[in-house]
């Protein structure tokens, strides 16, 4: 195993400007899953983002929360503003995993490991956030709603770190994010959703039911007309073009689907 | 008292296995079958690692036979040749580098010429998958009472079910683990085990080597539910032969994922019901089928089955009973003990079909139940007459009161009439658990216990049975000093070593308290008769009577033996399959409230009453215990617990993938006792371990089918199962 | 490579590879069997230590992170702390015990979490299989109660 070990953020860059194949290291809760057994990925380069304290914790803007790149769930578990603005960020960050995971877990972590059932992002997504990537050549911004171009893939080059994760403050008719998982806590998502309504418009973002998390234009579109919903089943013809749920070790499409229905459905008649 | 090792435990200091400290030791890893059935071709080494640095063990190694002495002995230590199920070991590698071993382990490939697998043991296998007799069934056996024929042609109404039970891994939160050593010209295996007899027997059969030359101590065990109980011989043997071969100490610790993927889980069952009844629910005639997948190899399956189909019908009343249960081989991973050992799987049918029977009528369950629970006088399904004098009724009652049944059940009809969104429903269970070993089971083990005396006056009890989180070493020790009073700190309880302690029988069947406690009161007994005392002699009388013998003999053993006597009146006929299947049996009512959410048909169990009666409790807070983790592991079994298998094998063998219940899933277990002391056990004490595992998941379905309308009869019962049956 | 920071009070640094997960280094190099490893994969909690005044799962931190960081593990539990567990029924096999001796303490040390959260919540990560939690959740409250 190769390990690169920065002192500063200018390091962290030039080292992964340098470096083919580096793996950045925030909290370890994905990255060190089954270490022990999984030899193969011992031979990798590793970067320690660790002792980058300026990525560290949030701070409050006068128009957005900036979650520093090594921002934990727990950061935002503990930050009273957080519940009572963004209750979604932290409604989200309580369903990760378990205490122990919650303080190790970084959100910057969750968005570029880039699962399908991701904990962190719809609630990001569903917020309009922005992730803020820095590499030698400078600093890129890309809507989190953007970011995903197909199953594992991003709009980040090997050698870009995401540096901060901007999140709007806005003040919001209705925010909702549920997930359903295989029990209360440490459970992987088999349906996420979260939905909010602002003068930005309605965003409906989804997860496990499609290789990305993703906005779901049908969705919002169909929330945005206003047509009455009587029952789950109107809103299956625009799920059914936003996304494609599958059978997987975890769940199955049918089920998939349906509950994403009732559950969407049972989050947005109350407006 | 509180638990002897509670402080140790809590401190982290109690010292597992993996804790022990080990020098110059090479780490054990088992290179395994990638196909469910076959003959090997071939073994190949990826020439890249330089193989000289590695002990390699094969089959051809094995001093004896390559077989893991069990009931049938067909189960080998290490493939010859031919595999029967994805994980059967194949070699054993040893190194002194954990990481280097894990490569090489990836590093060789076993092939093998794949040949037709049966994998469904619901159905007869087809000709190709047949791999013993004509059918693959291991194991037949049939109770008969009365004429079910005839009586199912008389009944007035007849309702039929089709039951199904999943299997479940123990998830034992100490992984399987073992060392194996020599010392001098004795080989010496120290791991976490439930049986170190059974390992004992394993190790002198395929090692050809007796016990001057073995020893087996069991070292402080986290958790075994039954796991624990045959599988240590495997991973024992694996142990010993890369020991002997390589002359090293060597240790074998699973990660999680092989501990899930390749040893024991619970069998999976099917059961078929066909019940006759009186308009007014009284039961006529249970004529019951039931399959049991047997997987690769025998190991326990015919007993697993035995005690299955004994406790079939329930703790019922009914005069015409047919119960057919067949183990039928397939290629899946071997299945084995686990709490319960059968009973949870046919509990589950019968209780389920009860519910199905009173809905049938328009009775309310609980009174079905109350027309049918057997009274002292009527007989079980193999004859045996009931006479302990509990009240079951009383018993069921009980549990109503707590739970509040009337009144939750008047509730949930109003709640639910107005819910959109969940649904509430409350359900029961009624059941029994055999304790101790089956008919001449007991006799069979021939149990003897030593307690000895010390120099110092203190005393040590000497057994097999091991301390595994249920309570024996607190158990024992306030036997011992009760039965002689003398202060609990002058109770000691010796290791679990071959070498020590004789075979006071295995740490299974919920005998270890009851049985195995009383064997230990009487061991003192004949303490106090070798000293020459009184048998109303205690304190300070036993205490300097103890000392003053070792004054007199000096170097020499003081010890009082007890060996198990079968109790007066039990007669059991193994031919028949009728008589007194078990000297005594614990009875539990138990009720279940549910919610489930219509919107994800999750299903959270609100609260939970566990009423039972297992003769006098020896110890509260133990034996509260017991009952709260059975419940827990019950819960488990039925809502989330649930195997995908691939080739026969676990395919989500990762607790990220195979869900157990949190801290957050269950509610607060509520435990009611009723005492009526068992003359016959350690201060009339009954087996409790087990009896647990049988009542929550059939009062939780029903409780489900009270809240949806729904009739689900398989588990676990995830929310896509209950969404494919709800309407 | 070295690691230095600060275990259990006391300065240490020590020889790794980079490779180990702290648990490893804690039980094999610095032979602090109390922590102990039942997943490998951050489910169970029963490698749970302090990382910084945090509680952790111990067998998804890589050693080279704890640098100049302060790492707490169940020996250096004050046993006065855990006297409502033990009579509560909180250890049964002890597998995970000193898992759950870690996060009962950490709540202890935190009641301030109860305006948000339940025992039971905060305790999701530590997995038992014998006790059915009602042991440990009882010595939680208990301890909570009488301000210890």
């Amino acid at each position: 195993m190769k390990l690169l070990l920065p002192d500063s953020r200018a390091e962290a860059l030039a080292m992964l400007a340098q470096t083919p194949d580096v793996v950045p290291v925030a909290g370890g809760t994905d990255v060190l899953v089954h270490w022990p057994t999984r030899i193969a990925e011992h031979d990798r380069t590793y970067l320690d983002l660790s002792p980058l304290g300026d990525l560290r914790g949030l701070r409050w803007e006068a128009d957005e929360l900036v979650l520093g790149g090594l921002a934990t769930y727990w950061d935002v578990i503990r930050d009273p503003r957080a519940a009572r603005e963004l209750p979604l960020l932290v409604h989200a960050a309580r369903q990760v995993g378990s205490v122990q995971i919650q303080t190790r877990g970084t959100w910057a972590g969750n968005i570029v490991n880039a699962s399908p059932a991701a904990d962190g992002v719809p609630a990001l997504m569903a917020y309009d956030a922005v992730v803020v990537l820095e590499s030698i050549r400078g600093r890129v911004e890309v809507p989190l709603a953007d970011f995903y171009t197909g199953y594992k893939a991003m709009h980040r080059a090997p050698d870009e770190l995401v540096v901060a994760i901007r999140v709007p403050r806005r003040t919001y008719a209705l925010q909702r994010f549920i997930k359903v998982g295989s029990r209360r806590a440490q459970a992987i998502a088999k349906v996420g959703i979260a939905v909010t309504r602002s003068a930005a418009g309605w965003r409906v973002v989804a997860a496990s039911v499609a290789p990305t998390i993703r906005r779901c234009p049908a969705l919002e579109r169909l929330l945005a007309d206003g047509a009455p919903l009587r029952s789950p089943d109107d809103l299956l013809p625009a799920i059914d073009q936003d996304v494609t749920p599958i059978d997987d070790i975890r769940s199955s499409a049918a089920y998939r689907r349906r509950v994403m229905a009732r559950v969407l459905f049972d989050a947005v008649r109350a407006s | 008292m509180d638990r002897l090792e509670g402080l140790a435990k809590l401190t982290g200091r109690e010292r597992y296995v993996d804790d022990l400290p080990l020098d110059g030791f090479l780490w054990g890893a088992t290179v395994r079958s990638p196909a469910p059935r076959g003959r090997i071709t071939d073994v190949r080494f990826d020439p890249a690692l330089d193989w000289s640095e590695f002990t390699i063990v094969d089959h051809r190694d094995l001093p004896g036979p390559n077989v893991i002495a069990l009931i049938e002995n067909d189960q080998p230590v290490l493939a010859a040749g031919y595999v029967r199920h994805v994980h059967e070991p194949v070699l054993l590698l040893g190194h002194p580098d954990r990481q280097a071993l894990r490569r090489a382990v990836a590093a060789v490939t076993v092939e093998v010429a794949a040949e037709p697998a049966a994998l469904d043991f619901r159905i007869p296998a087809r000709a190709p998958e047949i791999q013993f007799g004509t059918d693959n069934v291991l194991k037949h056996l049939a109770i008969t009472k009365g004429d079910v024929e005839r009586a199912l042609a008389a009944a007035p109404i007849v309702v039929e079910g089709t039951y199904e039970t999943g299997a479940q891994e123990h998830v034992y939160l100490e992984p399987q683990g073992m060392i194996a050593h020599l010392e001098g010209d004795m080989l010496v295996l120290r791991g976490s085990m439930q049986c170190p007899y059974y390992v004992l027997k394993a190790l002198k059969h395929a090692l050809a080597r007796d016990e001057r030359r073995l020893r087996v101590v069991q070292t402080p065990t986290g958790g075994g539910f039954g796991g624990k109980e045959e599988y240590p011989s495997t991973i024992a043997l694996h142990a010993a032969l890369l020991a002997l071969k390589s002359e090293k100490p060597v240790k074998i610790v699973y990660d999680r994922g092989e501990d899930m993927a390749a040893t024991t889980k619970r069998h999976p069952s099917l059961v078929r019901h066909r019940t006759g009844v009186t308009t007014d629910g009284r039961l006529l005639a249970q004529d019951i089928e039931v399959i049991m997948d047997g997987g690769a190899y025998v190991t326990l399956s015919p007993v697993v089955l035995s005690r299955g189909i004994i406790h079939a019908a329930g703790p019922y009343a009914c005069d015409h009973v047919r119960i057919d249960g067949r183990a039928v081989f397939t290629n899946a991973v071997p299945f084995g003990a686990f709490r319960g050992f059968g009973a949870p799987q046919t509990h589950f049918a019968n209780e389920r079909h009860l519910d199905r029977i009173a809905a049938r009528l328009g009775l309310d369950p609980a009174e079905l139940r109350r027309r049918n629970l057997l009274r002292d006088g009527q007989s079980t399904a193999t004859g045996q007459v009931i006479g302990d004098g509990t009240d079951r009724v009383a018993l069921l009652d009980r549990a109503l009161t707590l739970a509040d049944y009337d009144a939750r059940r008047a509730e949930h009809a109003r709640f639910n009439a107005a819910s959109a969104v969940t649904r509430r429903g409350i359900g029961i269970a009624t059941f029994h658990h055999g304790a101790g070993f089956t008919g001449s089971g007991e006799v069979m083990l021939a149990s003897r216990l030593h307690v000895a005396g010390l120099p110092d006056g203190r005393v040590e009890v000497r057994s097999a049975n091991i301390e595994m989180g249920q309570g024996t070493l607190t158990v024992f020790t306030a036997l011992a000093a009760a039965r002689l009073g003398l202060e609990t700190s002058e109770v000691v309880i010796a290791e679990a070593d071959t070498a020590r302690v004789p075979n006071s029988g295995p740490t299974v069947a919920s005998r270890t308290a009851m049985v195995v406690g009383r064997l230990v009161e009487l061991a003192c007994d004949a303490l106090r008769a070798r000293l020459g005392l009184d048998q109303n002699a205690t304190g300070d009388t036993v205490r300097s009577a103890i000392r003053r013998w070792h004054e007199r003999h000096p170097g020499e053993d003081l010890i009082g033996e007890a060996a198990y006597q079968r109790p007066p009146g039990i007669a059991w006929d193994d031919a028949t399959y009728r008589g007194d299947a078990y000297a005594t049996f614990g009875w539990g009512a138990y009720v279940a409230e549910v919610e489930v959410d219509l919107r994800t048909y999750e299903t959270r169990v609100t609260d939970f009453v566990a009423v039972q009666e297992v003769g006098h409790v020896l110890h509260d807070r133990l034996a509260r215990g017991q009952v709260q983790g059975g419940v827990a592991q019950a819960v488990g079994w039925a809502l989330l617990e649930e195997c995908r298998w691939k080739d026969g094998a676990m395919a989500n063998a990762q607790l990220t993938n195979y869900i157990i219940p949190t801290s957050d899933d269950l509610p607060s277990i509520r435990v009611a006792f009723i005492e009526n002391p068992y003359p016959l056990g350690a201060q009339g004490a009954k087996g409790l371990g087990e009896l647990p595992m049988d009542g929550p998941a059939p009062a939780i379905l029903n409780a489900v089918a009270a809240a949806t309308g729904a009739d689900p009869c398989a588990i676990p019962l995830t929310p896509e199962q209950l969404m494919g049956i709800a309407s | 490579m070295n690691v230095s920071f600060t275990l259990n009070g006391a300065p240490t640094s020590i020889e790794v590879e980079p490779t180990e997960r702290l648990l490893d280094t804690l039980r094999y190099r610095l032979a602090l069997t109390g922590t102990k490893e039942g997943c490998g994969e951050g489910e169970c909690g029963a490698c749970t230590v302090y990382l910084n005044g945090l509680p952790v799962n111990s067998c998804l931190v890589p050693i080279y992170q704890v640098r100049g960081s302060t790492v707490e593990t169940v020996e250096s539990l004050d046993p006065a702390g855990l006297r409502t567990l033990l009579a509560s029924g909180a250890t049964q096999c002890g597998a995970c015990t000193p898992g759950v001796s870690m996060t009962a303490c950490w709540i202890g040390d935190h009641p301030e979490l109860l305006a948000t959260h339940t025992i039971r919540e905060l305790l999701a990560g530590n997995l038992c299989r014998c006790t059915g939690y009602d042991g440990i959740v009882d010595g939680i409250r208990a301890a909570l109660e009488a301000g210890a």
